[in-house]
């Protein structure tokens, strides 16, 4: 077993080293950091659905807030907002959710006043009802007004670390409200709540402009480390500059992901993670011992839902850019999937190994896939069948049937990954 | 040659084997009732017969064929039936639906075999269009009996049909199971109540741990001292 | 008058047309899951697949010259259909079938799913470029206009060729799946094993065939539903996966593996989300004149934003989910 370990991380190594000589250092240092951060959201993953089974098909909702957890709290102040009425009409804003939040929390306790059954719904419905329009009337002027005097909120202007901090915040009460709702149900229908709730969040962050900026994207949002221009500024030329600065930020990725790796380790060898295997193996006799299995679930929910929101803000704070859009289901949910399943589901050092490796490999599918396309191209050319058109967006989804091919064929030969769950029987 | 035989069958779901020797033959005029303590390997037995597990060593045979691990959409076209003990209706169909499942492997006119559960089963008639789900334990009991019957076997296999039932209707069955054995059908049954199933059976098995501890016809068994005081409580 | 036939374009018109695709689609997701037990996610994209079958095959009968009075991707869709159906086959055999025989549980067939799904949406890309088609690049689609016969309605009620076209194949395709269902040897055996599965294999049902049936009519109804999406809207290679959800939706609203259940809930979701999205102001305005004063009608008076629209299916499912997971309609589900 440690042979295959050792196996596995030389062969990643070895993939690293090739991929700087031929693409370069920058290149190379790049790819390390974003791979890094999709490990840490894997490790998530894995915390969820490895030691949990616990499905969520809503990674991209979790990497979203993380987005906007680390845009809102890094990003300079826009005086322009604070100086207009906008605050103040945010505020109105709050005091009539609250109002709203009050009348449904009275209508849920409505039975106590003799309304029961079919009344009961009724007054609930009622109660959202009204509660959601007074909550739109107070919220649609300030939006409007908003957007045509300042644009958006702008952000708070605090340490990129704190937003990292924020965004796990965020997500984890984002996984805690997921998990209270859904967590009661069977795996497939998790996933498709799951999935149902990102896509809900997902078009509320496009849609807020006041809030997010929606379509308009920010930025630049900072670094947590000197970046490039900073290094520039101090007399280091651009290749070296940015060696320089993604290598401090791939340090400080790096060290979050130890910390994360050693913290999630010994809980999953003490006591806490016997019980999560235990309740995930058979959640009907854990649940008969007197263990709180829906509690330990949320737990687990929560404590993976951190790791996806801060490996998003990681993401988006080294990308300099939060935008929306460019969240898609393939690859920000679906590829964390393959990420774990390739790496091994249930091991720690599978997802680290998954989130890097698949990481490394879809990135470099790109320029190869072109490479491809580019050779059929004029081998069809030269055949007298012309020219492939469209060759960049043809590459690209070549990609993505590669990558759904991975999926199935590794779950038919090997279902359980490149670096399974060890089982310990005397534990 | 027996209708049915199993010899030393070896069986389980992959772990330690639940059967380790059984042997039972059965002909067409037999009823065989099989009896023991709980874990003794009496359902499993049935089903290992039926393909629902897999036989690890031994054989069955059926009227000459070894059919060891054979699929059940083999086995029923050649005369075998089998009403597990639960869940042995579709709920969400009607009566007659469930009856015509039974037919499913037939391809000739099915209306006289119909007819012929409904002489048997009366009740059913009555309820034919409502859903087996919405009829009682005893009606159900009945339902799966028709469906069974509706293949025509030669070999009609029961899993404790008279479990949950009152005494009304668990005479009720048990009067029906002589009729069909009288009609020319094996059966092979498995039942806790064992005193009242052994008084009509022409082969009794005892079971314990997963091997034959006594064979003999249903009287043998009941006026044997040994099963009596080891598996029919005194 | 004019408001509430606009009313009637606007919501009930656009509601069964959604309601029709949504349903078509609900049911082969229901019965998959009620023969297989796993929540197929790559039902879009058999979809979005079986329209750009239809496209191809429609290109190839308009390469020929041949013209009909209907439009050619609806002439050309029962061959689409088979098609589509043969395709599902084989997907189920390459990729479902080798787990299932595995005894994988039923959340890793929905990850091999997710799999399909992105083989799909990748080849169809390849081959197709990611721009979006028209059926009616070489013919014109026909709008039809009923005038209504009242005194100060001036506004027509109109709606599109295939959108008709649609709304009577989903209805033929409703009737034709509970005859079968109902009165076929082996519709009764798919619902007998949907409702007991190894009762069904004790019966002697063989369910291998049943299996094939099942994606047989999910991948012809697939087919059929994006075809005649693509022919109400365009064909794009996303056509469908923003639908899956919705649709999904549609099914768990109506209790997975209940087939009435996910056309009731297909047509409820359609109708939701033309009725969330709908200026409803636009009906207060003829009583403006009787109401007091101080009660302004405002401009938009929707319950959602338009951009929200998709998610009002979403809202539904989650809340369905949370009151009722087994489904509004029936209360026992597997």
């Amino acid at each position: 077993m440690t042979t295959r370990y050792i196996a596995a991380f030389a062969g990643l190594f070895a993939l690293i080293v090739t991929v700087a000589v031929f693409m370069g250092t920058p290149f190379t240092v790049r790819l390390l950091v974003e791979a890094f951060a999709f490990a840490l959201i894997a490790m998530g993953l894995n915390i969820q659905w490895g030691f949990g089974g616990l499905f969520n098909f809503g990674i991209l909702g979790m990497m979203m807030v993380g987005g906007f957890a680390v845009t809102f709290v890094s990003f300079p102040v826009n005086m322009a907002f604070w100086e207009s009425d906008g605050p103040l009409m945010l505020g109105q804003t709050l005091i009539a959710a609250l109002i709203g939040a009050v009348l449904v929390f009275f209508a849920h306790r409505v039975q106590r006043f003799g309304i029961t059954g079919k009344w009961r719904g009724t007054v609930i419905v009622l109660a959202w009802f009204i509660a959601y329009v007074i909550f739109r009337s107070q919220m649609d002027p300030a939006a409007t007004y908003i957007i045509r005097e300042s644009g958006w909120v702008g952000g708070l202007g605090l340490p990129v670390i704190l937003g990292w901090a924020f965004g796990g915040v965020l997500a984890a009460g984002i996984g805690y409200l997921v998990g209270k709702v859904s967590l009661g149900l069977r795996a497939d229908y998790l996933a498709i709540a799951t999935i149902g709730i990102a896509e809900i969040l997902r078009a509320v962050i496009k849609n807020v402009e006041w809030l997010t900026r929606g379509t308009l994207t920010v930025s630049p949002i900072p670094w947590p480390v000197p970046n490039p221009q900073a290094w520039q500024s101090w007399g280091a030329d651009p290749t070296t500059s940015f060696i320089y600065a993604r290598a401090g930020y791939l340090a400080l990725v790096v060290a979050f992901v130890a910390v994360a790796l050693f913290l999630i380790h010994r809980a999953y060898n003490a006591p806490w993670g016997r019980m999560m295997r235990a309740i995930r193996d058979n959640y009907i006799a854990a649940g008969s011992m007197g263990k709180d299995v829906t509690g330990r679930q949320l737990e687990i929910f929560v404590f993976g839902s951190v790791l996806m929101g801060i490996g998003g803000a990681m993401l988006v704070s080294f990308v300099g850019i939060y935008d929306p859009s460019s969240y898609q289901p393939i690859n920000h949910t679906f590829i964390i999937w393959v990420m774990l399943i390739v790496g091994g589901s249930g091991n720690n050092f599978g997802a680290l190994f998954g989130g890097i490796f698949i990481y490394i490999i879809w990135m470099l599918s790109e320029p190869l896939s072109q490479a491809l396309f580019q050779w059929l191209s004029m081998f069809s050319s030269d055949m007298g069948w012309g020219r492939i058109p469209d060759i960049e967006s043809r590459s690209v989804q070549m990609r993505v049937f590669v990558l759904g091919l991975v999926i199935t064929i590794a779950l038919r030969f090997a279902p359980k990954g490149i670096l399974p769950e060890r089982v310990n029987r005397n534990g | 040659m027996s209708l049915v035989e199993l010899k030393d069958i070896k069986a389980g779901y992959g772990g330690a084997p639940i059967l380790n020797g059984v042997n039972i033959a059965i002909d067409a005029s037999d009823i065989g009732v099989i009896v023991g303590p709980n874990g003794a390997g009496k359902s499993t037995t049935l089903k290992a017969i039926f393909g629902l597990l897999t036989v690890t060593d031994g054989s069955v045979t059926f009227a000459g064929q070894d059919i060891t691990n054979s699929e059940a959409d083999r086995l029923v076209p050649m005369g075998l039936s089998f009403i597990p003990q639960e869940h042995n209706v579709f709920t969400s169909m009607t009566v007659h639906e469930n009856l015509e499942m039974g037919a499913f492997v037939r391809r000739d006119d099915i209306s006289d075999t119909l007819d012929e559960v409904y002489e048997m089963f009366p009740d059913l008639k009555a309820k034919r269009r409502q859903n087996a789900g919405e009829l009682s334990g005893g009606q159900r009991q009945m339902v799966a009996m028709g469906r069974a019957l509706m293949s025509k076997p030669k070999l009609l296999m029961l899993d404790e049909p008279s479990a949950g039932l009152s005494p009304r209707y668990m005479i009720e069955i048990f009067e029906q199971v002589v009729k069909i054995n009288r009609a020319g059908v094996g059966i092979l049954m498995v039942e806790q109540n064992a005193r009242q199933a052994l008084a009509f059976a022409t082969k009794g098995f005892v079971l314990a741990n997963g091997q034959n501890r006594f064979t003999g016809t249903g009287q043998e068994l009941l006026d044997d001292p040994d099963v009596a005081k080891s598996f029919l409580g005194g | 008058m004019n408001d509430l036939i606009f009313f009637f374009n606007q919501v009930m018109i656009g509601g069964v047309v959604l309601g029709s695709i949504y349903a078509l689609g609900a049911v082969g997701i229901t019965l998959i899951f009620g023969i297989l037990r796993f929540a197929h996610f790559a039902h879009g994209d058999m979809m979005t697949m079986g329209g750009f079958v239809a496209f191809v095959l429609a290109t190839l009968v308009a390469g020929m010259g041949l013209a009909f009075p209907l439009p050619t991707g609806f002439i050309v869709l029962p061959f689409a259909m088979v098609i589509a159906a043969g395709i599902a086959l084989g997907i189920d055999k390459g990729f479902y079938a080798p787990l299932r025989a595995r005894g994988a549980r039923p959340v890793t067939l929905l990850i091999a799913s997710i799999g399909v799904t992105m083989m799909i949406q990748g080849l169809i890309r390849l081959f197709f470029g990611t721009s979006t088609r028209s059926f009616f690049d070489t013919e014109p689609k026909t709008l039809i206009r009923i005038d209504v016969p009242i005194e100060g309605a001036t506004r027509p009620i109109s709606f599109t060729e295939p959108q008709l076209l649609l709304v009577i194949l989903t209805l033929i395709a409703v009737v034709a799946l509970h005859f079968f269902l109902t009165r076929s040897r082996l519709g009764k055996g798919m619902r007998a094993m949907a409702d007991n599965p190894d009762l069904a294999k004790v019966s002697g049902i063989n369910t291998k065939q049943v299996v094939r049936v099942t994606w047989i009519i999910a991948g012809g109804l697939a087919c059929m539903a994006g075809t005649m999406l693509a022919l109400d809207v365009s064909l794009k290679p996303d056509l469908a996966f923003n639908i899956v959800l919705p649709i999904f939706a549609a099914a768990i609203v109506g209790g997975l593996g209940h087939a009435y259940g996910a056309i009731a809930g297909g047509f409820l979701l359609g109708f939701a989300e033309t009725m969330a999205v709908f200026n409803w102001a636009v009906l207060l305005r003829p009583f403006r004149d009787n109401l007091p004063e101080w009660l302004e009608i405002p401009s938009s008076l929707a319950l959602v934003q338009s951009e929200y629209k998709l998610t009002v299916a979403f809202i539904i499912l989650v809340v369905v989910l949370l009151v009722r997971p087994t489904g509004i309609f029936k209360g026992a589900s597997t």
